[in-house]
C-alpha cells in the first residue's frame, strides 16, 4: 500500500485512541482518586459516570472564551497551542507493538522509528516548557507571572536528572531507537527471567528507573510537584486567565505528557511489549486469565452489589470482560492484540501510579522541589550513570 | 521533494530571521530566534546531521532560548524605543546589506568547484555511533576543556547573579 | 500547475547563500538595534548560520568533523549565553536600562 495512505490511516488510528485516552484517563483518575478518599466520584452522567468526559467537553467548548483586554493577545492565544502541540506531536516516535501483517500489509505498529527516537522526546519536553512560560507572561497577572516561571524553572530542573536516568538503560543497550531498545529487551536470563532494563545484567536499572519517574512527576507538573498550578497556592498559576477551550488545551497538554512520559518509561525499562515469561510458559494466557478473573469478580459482584443498580451494570461489564478473553484466545488477532496488551498493562500500571501518588501525596514547598531537584535527584543520576558506565567498562568484551 | 523542502524551509528561517531584527519587544524576537532554530534544524536533518539536529533543539531551542526568554519576563523588558537614525538609513540599511551578502555569496558560488546536490540520506556520518566514536578519540581533548568551560561559566553566571547580602 | 524549473535535488550553494543571508542578518541586528538583549540574540543568530556552513560543508566532504564543530560551537555558545545573560542582569541592576546607547559612562 502507498506509504502515505498508511501512514495516514495509522496517524488517524493513533489519534483517535489518543485523545479517546485522554478524555477517559480523566474519568479513572476521578474515580480512583474517589474511591481512595472513600466516596464514589462521578456517577450521573451516563452509567458510573462514563459519559462525564463528553459532559466536560461540551460544557468546555460551550463556555465563553474570554479575551481579556490586558493580554499580549499573540502569545495568550499561542501559548496553548505550543503546548498542545508539542504534547501532542511526541506520540510519533513511539511505538505500540511489533512489525505485524494486517490483511496483507506489512507495517510496525507505530508511525515511525527515529533513530534518535530518545533525543526526540528529550528535544520536545524541552520545547514544551515554552507553552507554560508564555502562558504565565502573556497573562499579564502577577500570579500568572509567577505561576508559569515556577513551573517553567521546575520543568527545566528536572529535565536533568531525567536525561541522566535516560542516559544509564542507553549505555547497556547501545542504541537510541525505541525499537530497537524494546529487542534488545525481549530475551530472557535462565530461560524465564525477563531481560528488562531494570533487571539487565551488568547493573539493573532499578535507581533509574525511580530517578526517571521522579523527575516525569516533575516535568508533567503533577502531584506532589504541582505547586506552580494548584488551585489555593497562586489562584491557578499559569492557566489563570484561559477559559473554556485553550484552557482544556492545557489539561489535554498535561495529559497527553503522562501519557507520553508513562509510554517512555515502558519502553526504557519495562521492555515495551515484552511478556515477563517466555510464550512457552503460556504467557499467551496471561490477557485471557486476567479478563476471566475480572468477568468472576463482577458477576461476584452482582450478586451481592453495593448499590442497586449494580445489578444491571456489574453483569454487563463481566460479560464484556467475558468476550475480551474470548477475543484473546484467537490466534489470528494474537499478534497484534498481545503486544498491545502488555504495553497497555504496563503503561496503565504507571499512569495508575500518577494517579495514585495524586491522591496520597502532599505537595512539595517550591524551595524543597528545587531543593530536592538540584541536590538529592541529579547527584543520584550521576552516580547511577558512573556506576553502570563502570559496570559495562569492567564486563566488556 | 527535496528543493521544495529546502525552499520552504529557507522562507521560514529568513522571514524569521527578518522578525528577528524587525521586532521592538526582545521577547518577539527571541520566539522568532526559536523559528529559526526549528527550521535549521529540519535542514540539518536533510544534510544528514541527525545529532546535530536533535542537539540544536535540545540545546539551543530547548534550553539557551529558554533563559533567553526566562531573562526577558524577569526583567520586563519593554518595547524598544524608536530609533534615532534618519528614516532613509533605517528602511535602506538591511535590504542592501543582504543584497551585498547575496552578490558576494553568488560569485563565491560560482567561483567553486560544482558540489554534490543535497539529499536526505546523502551522508550517513551524522549519526550519534559517527559522532561519538569521533568526539571520544580524536576530538576528545577539546572535548574535556569544553567542559571545563562550562564549570567555569556556571562558576561565572552565579557569582554575577547573586543578590548582594550586605 | 506547471511544473516550476527547480532543480530535483538542492545544490549545496544554496545552503551557503542562506547561511550568508541570515549571518548579514544577524550583523544587520547587532548594528541596529539598541536593547541590549536584541543584540545578544542577534548574536546568536549569526552562530546559527555559522553551525548551517559548517554543517553543509561537512556534508560536501563526506567527514564528520563539522558535525563536531557545529557541537562544539553550540556547547560554547550556551555557555556564553550563561554568562552574558547575568552580565545583562547586573548592568540592569546598577543601571535600570537595557539600552546600550545609555551604559556609555566610560566615554570621554
Amino acid at each position: 500500500m502507498n506509504f502515505f495512505v498508511l501512514t495516514l490511516i495509522k496517524v488517524a488510528v493513533i489519534a483517535f485512541v489518543l485523545l479517546t485516552t485522554l478524555a477517559y484517563l480523566q474519568w479513572i483518575e476521578r474515580k480512583v482518586i474517589a474511591h481512595v478518599q472513600l466516596r464514589v466520584g462521578p456517577r450521573r452522567v451516563g452509567p458510573h459516570g462514563l459519559l462525564q468526559p463528553l459532559a466536560d467537553v461540551v460544557k468546555l467548548i460551550t463556555k465563553e472564551g474570554l479575551l481579556p483586554s490586558h493580554v499580549s493577545v499573540v502569545f495568550y492565544l499561542l501559548a496553548p497551542f505550543i503546548a498542545v502541540m508539542f504534547a501532542l506531536i511526541s506520540i510519533a516516535v513511539i511505538p505500540f507493538g511489533p512489525v505485524i501483517d494486517v490483511a496483507g500489509v506489512r507495517t510496525e505498529m507505530g508511525l515511525t522509528d527515529l533513530g534518535i527516537g530518545v533525543l526526540f522526546i528529550l528535544a520536545i519536553s524541552g520545547l514544551g516548557v515554552y507553552g507554560v512560560a508564555l502562558a504565565g507572561w502573556s497573562s499579564n497577572n502577577k500570579y500568572s507571572l509567577l505561576g508559569g516561571l515556577r513551573s517553567s524553572a521546575q520543568m527545566l530542573s528536572y529535565e536533568l536528572p531525567m536525561a541522566l536516568a535516560i542516559t544509564a538503560p542507553l549505555l547497556l543497550m547501545n542504541t537510541l531507537s525505541f525499537r530497537e531498545l524494546v529487542a534488545k529487551q525481549s530475551f530472557y536470563y535462565f530461560g524465564f527471567l525477563p531481560n528488562w532494563a531494570i533487571f539487565h545484567c551488568p547493573f539493573p536499572q532499578i535507581v533509574a528507573f525511580l530517578v526517571f519517574l521522579v523527575a516525569s512527576f516533575a516535568e508533567t507538573n503533577r502531584v506532589p510537584f504541582d505547586l506552580p498550578e494548584a488551585e489555593g497556592e497562586l489562584v491557578a498559576g499559569f492557566h489563570t486567565e484561559y477559559s473554556s477551550m485553550k484552557f482544556a488545551s492545557f489539561f489535554m497538554a498535561e495529559y497527553a505528557n503522562m501519557v507520553t512520559v508513562s509510554c517512555v518509561a515502558t519502553l526504557l525499562f519495562l521492555g515495551g511489549w515484552t511478556p515477563p515469561f517466555p510464550a512457552e510458559y503460556g504467557s499467551k494466557f496471561i490477557p485471557s486469565i486476567v479478563h476471566a478473573a475480572a468477568a468472576l469478580l463482577c458477576f461476584y459482584h452482582a450478586a451481592n452489589p453495593a448499590r442497586p443498580f449494580d445489578r444491571i451494570t456489574l453483569p454487563v461489564v463481566g460479560v464484556v470482560s467475558l468476550g475480551i478473553a474470548g477475543v484473546f484466545l484467537i490466534p489470528a488477532v494474537q499478534p497484534i492484540l498481545l503486544p498491545l496488551f502488555w504495553f497497555g498493562a504496563k503503561t496503565g500500571a504507571i499512569l495508575f501510579l500518577f494517579i495514585w501518588v495524586r491522591a496520597t501525596l502532599p505537595r512539595f514547598r517550591y524551595d524543597q522541589l528545587m531543593r530536592f531537584a538540584w541536590l538529592f535527584l541529579f547527584p543520584l543520576g550521576m552516580l547511577n550513570l558512573l556506576a553502570t558506565s563502570l559496570a559495562v567498562a569492567l564486563t566488556a568484551k | 521533494m527535496n528543493t521544495i523542502l529546502f525552499l520552504i524551509l529557507a522562507v521560514v528561517a529568513v522571514g524569521c530571521g527578518i522578525n528577528v531584527i524587525l521586532q521592538t519587544h526582545p521577547i518577539s524576537s527571541a520566539l522568532s530566534l526559536v523559528g529559526v532554530m526549528g527550521a535549521l534544524a529540519v535542514l540539518y536533518l536533510q544534510l544528514g546531521g541527525e545529532f546535530i539536529a536533535a542537539a540544536q533543539l535540545i540545546v539551543y531551542a530547548g534550553a539557551v532560548m529558554v533563559l533567553f526568554v526566562f531573562v526577558i519576563m524577569l526583567l520586563n523588558a519593554g518595547k524598544e524605543q524608536k530609533s534615532r537614525a534618519r528614516i532613509w538609513v533605517r528602511w535602506a540599511g538591511p535590504p542592501l546589506l543582504l543584497l551585498f551578502v547575496g552578490a558576494v555569496a553568488y560569485v563565491l558560488e560560482a567561483a567553486l568547484p560544482p558540489s554534490p546536490p543535497v539529499r536526505f540520506g546523502g551522508f550517513d556520518g551524522g549519526t550519534v555511533k559517527a559522532i561519538g566514536e569521533r568526539l571520544f578519540t580524536e576530538y576528545l581533548l577539546p572535548f574535556e576543556v569544553t567542559s571545563l568551560l562550562i564549570l567555569i561559566a556556571i562558576a561565572g553566571a552565579i557569582v554575577l547573579a547573586r543578590k548582594e547580602i550586605d | 500547475m506547471p511544473a516550476l524549473p527547480l532543480p530535483a535535488e538542492t545544490p549545496l550553494a544554496w545552503y551557503l547563500v542562506l547561511s550568508a543571508v541570515l549571518f548579514a542578518l544577524g550583523v544587520a541586528g547587532f548594528l541596529f538595534r539598541r536593547n541590549i538583549i536584541t543584540v545578544f540574540i542577534s548574536i546568536e543568530l549569526m552562530l546559527n548560520a555559522v553551525n548551517l556552513s559548517f554543517v553543509s560543508f561537512s556534508y560536501k566532504l563526506k567527514q564528520s568533523d563539522g558535525h563536531i564543530f557545529s557541537f562544539f560551537v553550540m556547547v560554547v555558545a550556551a555557555a556564553e549565553a550563561a554568562v552574558g545573560l547575568a552580565i545583562i542582569l547586573t548592568v540592569f541592576k546598577n543601571r535600570q536600562t537595557l539600552e546600550i546607547d545609555e551604559v556609555s559612562s566610560l566615554k570621554n
